[in-house]
């Protein structure tokens, strides 16, 4: 294939206690993916994402993201590089407006030197942002104020506000209305034009509709991966998700 | 609609500033000595809230960089000779340097450990003032020699340039609190204050910008410490104790956490409510006592937190 890796890892593992919650895991992801990561509760999808986002360090193995190893890197020098991650718990910061948390997330890479953004780039930037998710008239509404749907497009404006190579959205659908899994649907295939994406979800319509490839991981492990029709008809897929 | 906003808030922190400086040419002696004191020490909640107000970093221990702006001012006067100019730079300097080796460590944790890291640095830098008993004088402390009282030709101790170098300091304060507050910095440490783990994620050192903050709040506290020392010409240890690190604390929760003029309003009335109630009643801390209950009851943000809530959202 012609596409490059953005982002690989090999044997990654984390053992809390006896508990082995991501087993050796070797992973390869190309750019410009959408890969959705789906599996039963419990195995190991938001502790996966969160060693490649570098919330929590492996136990063993390595994660190399655009060509460098970033396995010792904290998370917010990740996020510089371009590993951004929407939280699966809406964390909005609830006190300020629209347009503030969205600056937020834009105004470091912004930054020059050490009196920051331009306020007029940087007010254009974090508006496109809000006008890509639909919130553009709710700019000057208190974050906390909004509806839970809006609170999570508002999540996914500031990963945009990032301009992440990667963006791991860790379970975005959830608790959203059919019109509003709609949306985002839509808006997830324009993101993909710029971005690669990488998501947690347990909707399948949601799944089959985006992805590219999936790849299944059962107790820590991947049990399989390949594209939506593949995964259909696998039966190894069945069991774990149906029960022996 | 911001940039008026914007114009309101300079308008207003102007006019305090310059109603300050009309008050002096109408107040009796007495208040007159009480104000420049009420905005020494409203510059210290400034600085202190820096640090608790817009980072949210709930200190115990900023008695420890006033005296150490405090002590270096008085002792280089009193052992070497170094006058108003010299010793309000070495209270900069000498703030500075602690704020950032124990915001190095006590960084290290959060919520309650922050608070009982701090104290205790701040018990051992009050311990050290009677350790080192032989040049500090400890509890007794001593008088800094007037001669050295001295800033650009000014006779700090004569209560009209007491007065006025008071009020430049604050000016200095409420400016630097301000500026803080609308940068891009103010938004991250707020961000900070909300939701650590949150603004980690958009790819911001946060133990860096804490200790930004916190340096920038014991810089500020030094230097008011050092001018202190110069303006009132006494340094004892009493300024190194806890309760010179809860004053300013409960001086900003009465004003407003997070707003630039709280701590100002919360210092002026809690210093007139204890000066007014101590003279009517022995057991004058009852009535303060009434009145910070009665403040959480009804203002739970502090004064101009709760304004800015209600009727002021324009408020910096």
């Amino acid at each position: 294939m012609a596409a490059m890796t953005l982002l690989s890892t090999e044997n990654l593992s984390k053992q809390f206690g006896g508990l082995r919650a991501v087993d050796s895991v070797s992973f390869t992801f190309l750019e410009g993916e959408i890969r959705a990561l789906i599996g039963p509760n419990g195995a190991g999808k938001t502790t996966f994402v969160n060693l490649l986002s570098g919330r929590i360090p492996p136990t063993e193995g390595r994660v190399v993201f655009a060509g460098e190893d970033v396995t010792r890197l904290p998370a917010h020098a990740r996020v510089n590089r371009g590993i951004a991650y929407t939280f699966q718990i809406t964390s909005v910061f609830a006190g300020m407006s629209a347009m503030d948390n969205v600056k937020l997330s834009a105004q470091r890479r912004l930054s020059k030197g050490l009196f920051g953004p331009d306020p007029a780039l940087l007010e254009r930037v974090a508006l496109s942002a809000l006008e890509r998710v639909g919130l553009a008239a709710r700019r000057d509404e208190i974050a906390g104020n909004l509806s839970y749907g809006h609170q999570r497009l508002l999540e996914v404006a500031m990963g945009l506000g990032l301009d992440p190579k990667l963006l791991i959205l860790d379970e975005p659908t959830q608790g959203l209305s059919d019109e509003e899994i709609a949306v985002f649907v839509t808006l997830v295939k324009e993101i993909a034009q710029n971005a690669s994406i990488l998501l947690i979800e347990h909707n399948m319509d949601v799944v089959m509709g985006l992805a590219h490839t999936i790849t299944v991981l059962d107790r820590g492990r991947i049990l399989a991966q390949g594209t939506p029709d593949e995964i259909r008809r696998n039966e190894a897929v069945r069991r774990a998700y149906l029960g022996k | 609609m911001r940039s008026r906003w914007a114009n309101k808030a300079t308008v207003l922190h102007v006019g305090v500033i310059a109603v300050l400086f009309a008050l002096q040419f109408v107040l009796p002696e007495y208040h007159h000595v009480n104000l420049a004191r009420v905005m020494v020490l409203a510059s210290f909640a400034m600085g202190y809230n820096i640090a608790f107000g817009y980072t949210g970093l709930l200190s115990l221990g900023h008695a420890m960089f006033f005296a150490a702006g405090l002590y270096a001012a008085g002792l280089m006067a009193q052992f070497a000779g170094v006058s108003a100019a010299g010793g309000l730079l070495l209270g900069v300097a000498a703030g500075l340097a602690l704020a950032a080796a124990v915001g190095c460590l006590a960084l290290r944790t959060t919520g309650v450990s922050f608070m009982i890291v701090t104290l205790m640095f701040a018990q051992a830098a009050f311990l050290a003032t009677f350790y080192f008993g032989e040049y500090t004088r400890g509890d007794e402390g001593f008088v800094i020699p007037s001669h050295l009282r001295h800033l650009f030709g000014l006779f700090l101790a004569e209560p009209a340039t007491r007065y006025f170098v008071a009020l430049s300091l604050f000016a200095l304060c409420l400016a630097i609190s301000f500026a803080v507050a609308r940068s891009s910095m103010g938004r991250v440490l707020a961000a900070i204050r909300e939701n650590e783990e949150r603004t980690r994620m958009l790819g911001y050192n946060v133990f860096l910008y804490k200790l930004v903050a916190l340096t920038i709040s014991g810089a500020m506290s030094g230097l008011v410490g050092a001018a202190y020392g110069m303006l009132f010409g006494y340094v004892g240890a009493t300024f190194a104790s806890i309760q010179y690190s809860i004053f300013p604390l409960l001086w900003v929760l009465m004003g407003g956490a997070a707003t630039v003029l709280g701590p100002f309003v919360g210092t002026l009335l809690m210093f007139y409510l204890v000066d007014i109630s101590s003279g009517f009643t022995s057991a004058n801390m009852l009535i303060v006592g009434l009145a910070l209950i009665g403040l959480i009851l009804f203002f739970p943000k502090g004064i101009l937190g709760s304004l800015r809530e209600r009727a002021a959202p324009w408020l910096p």
